[in-house]
């Protein structure tokens, strides 16, 4: 009962999670600050959703699956974010600094 | 019932990044949004093998995110480079390089 219970809050974590990043890439002024919103989505919201399945589905190897799948999300999405913003500041975008 | 909740809101969150990706000004913005897409489809096929109960097609979703990846860099290196890859007649690629 506490597993389903704990299960329940960490999807639904993860899926507010999800919409705040989203509402933030479209309230931020600038680039880079948007960048920063779309990288909350990627990391802790795929941490609280598939911790969250990966609850459901005990010691197997479909939760180590779900590891598998979190360990990539974990090390492609800040490397694509580095290469995204180091492609922007070459490509000339400049960064919004005083408001 | 909770994995559809999940879904729906990982289905809005592609919803706003599609809306940023059309609305983007600058090309940046594009591939950020299609990035976001991308790591949320991941998250979707995940909670849709639970919730269909076939969590057989965790593997796509693994596969998907290092495609995502790769096609982020790929882009990239076309939109900063302004081409992909030549075609083995680099002297005339050098002669242009625009």
């Amino acid at each position: 009962m506490i597993l389903e219970m704990l299960s329940w809050v960490f999807l639904v974590a993860g899926g507010l999670l999800g919409i705040i990043g989203g509402i933030g890439i479209h309230r931020f002024p600038d680039f880079f600050s948007r960048l920063h919103a779309a990288g909350i989505t990627d990391t802790l919201c795929a941490a609280l959703i598939l911790s969250g399945l990966g609850l459901q589905s005990g010691f197997s190897l479909v939760s180590f699956k779900l590891v598998l799948i979190f360990a990539f999300i974990l090390f492609t999405s800040p490397t694509a974010s580095h290469a995204l913003a180091n492609a922007a500041l070459h490509g000339g975008v400049k960064p919004q600094l005083d408001d | 019932m909770m994995y559809a909740a999940a879904a729906t809101a990982i289905l809005v969150t592609i919803g706003l990044a599609l809306a940023r990706a059309l609305l983007g000004p600058t090309v940046y913005d594009r591939i950020l949004a299609v990035n976001m897409i991308g790591t949320k489809t991941v998250l979707l096929i995940a909670v849709f093998a639970f919730l269909s109960g076939r969590t057989d097609i965790l593997d796509i979703a693994l596969v998907y995110a290092l495609i995502n990846f790769i096609a982020v860099v790929a882009v990239l290196k076309l939109v900063e480079l302004g081409y992909l890859f030549t075609s083995g007649d680099t002297e005339e690629q050098e002669a242009k390089p625009e």
